[in-house]
């Protein structure tokens, strides 16, 4: 494969991926729409009160995501204040996560019109994605959720490369920090590209 | 509309209040804002790129290539540092901006 880089006549964000590269890009854009319409925004108990109810009904989530990858997504906007966390995450929750959602999906419609097939099948298969601009950065901020979760799951801390070295070869856990260095150095070459 | 009477300045050392005629238009919360402004925090996370992370705050804020990477280094070393100042609601749109991104942001009164 290739990095990313600027195609020097048409000005377009251009990269080249095997056939199990881009394949294995479709599985985790995929993972990260679905995670984020399964677990929906959602408030945390019916209330009582008619009217607290009916808001809760037309509006997002008031509570911090349960599961931490979604916490990570969506921090709270204020640490120290509850109810202005809660009417904050109510407002653009639902906005953000369909905006991310949004992402990943480009990712997945660009690979397959660049002709990645519904099931892998065909050995030496090349696909070259060609992306504007705007699309190369959808493509970054989905990269950054995608590394976002994986570094949430396998809980990647700061300085602990030793760790992730010390592991053999075919340790799960070791194969998906593999992954989670890979999308970073994609990200870091469609930023490269922009910036050239 | 209330018939009650706050003082909108209670803590300002003046002498008796001449009698408030204007209906205020803002709530006493947005007025302590207009006089001490909100900040926009972003804060250091071992995942985000450094590059990534001043590629940011130079496309989302306008800065230019130097003050993006300053923000960034303060960001890395000092664990969180402010990325912009304004109104409540500025900063809301700020902190939605920078989770848009992936960027871990919280907002807070300057002190």
């Amino acid at each position: 494969m290739t990095a990313f880089e600027r195609h020097r006549r048409s000005g377009r964000i251009i990269a080249t991926f095997t056939g199990f590269e881009a394949d294995l890009l479709r599985s985790l854009t995929s993972q990260m729409v679905e995670l984020l319409r399964n677990e929906r925004a959602e408030p945390a108990a019916a209330s009582s009160d008619p009217f607290e109810a009916m808001m809760a009904e037309f509006s997002g989530a008031t509570t911090i995501p349960e599961d931490p990858v979604l916490a990570r997504l969506f921090p709270n906007a204020y640490p120290d204040d509850e109810d202005a966390a809660a009417d904050f995450r109510r407002f653009t929750e639902g906005g953000l996560r369909d905006g991310k959602a949004a992402a990943s999906g480009l990712v997945i419609d660009a690979l397959e019109e660049a002709g990645l097939p519904p099931e892998l099948t065909e050995e030496g298969l090349v696909i070259d994605v060609e992306l504007s601009e705007p699309d190369a950065e959808a493509w970054m901020r989905a990269f950054t959720d995608i590394r976002l979760a994986l570094a949430t799951r396998l809980e990647v801390r700061a300085g602990d490369e030793d760790y992730w070295d010390s592991l053999p070869d075919d340790d799960p856990r070791a194969q998906a920090h593999d992954i989670y260095e890979w999308v970073g150095w994609l990200q870091e070459s469609i930023i490269e590209a922009l910036t050239a | 509309m209330s018939s009650s009477r706050q003082p909108l300045c209670h803590d300002v050392g003046v002498s008796a209040a001449s009698p408030v005629e204007v209906e205020p238009t803002l709530t006493p919360d947005e007025i302590t804002f207009l006089a001490k402004p909100w900040v926009t925090l972003v804060w250091d996370d071992p995942v985000n790129l450094m590059s990534y992370v001043a590629y940011v705050f130079g496309k989302y804020f306008g800065y230019d290539k130097a003050t993006s990477e300053k923000l960034m280094l303060e960001v890395h070393t000092e664990g969180r540092t402010v990325v912009s100042t304004g109104t409540r609601e500025e900063m809301e749109r700020d902190v939605q901006a920078m989770h848009e991104h992936g960027l871990w942001a919280t907002m807070e009164k300057a002190t």
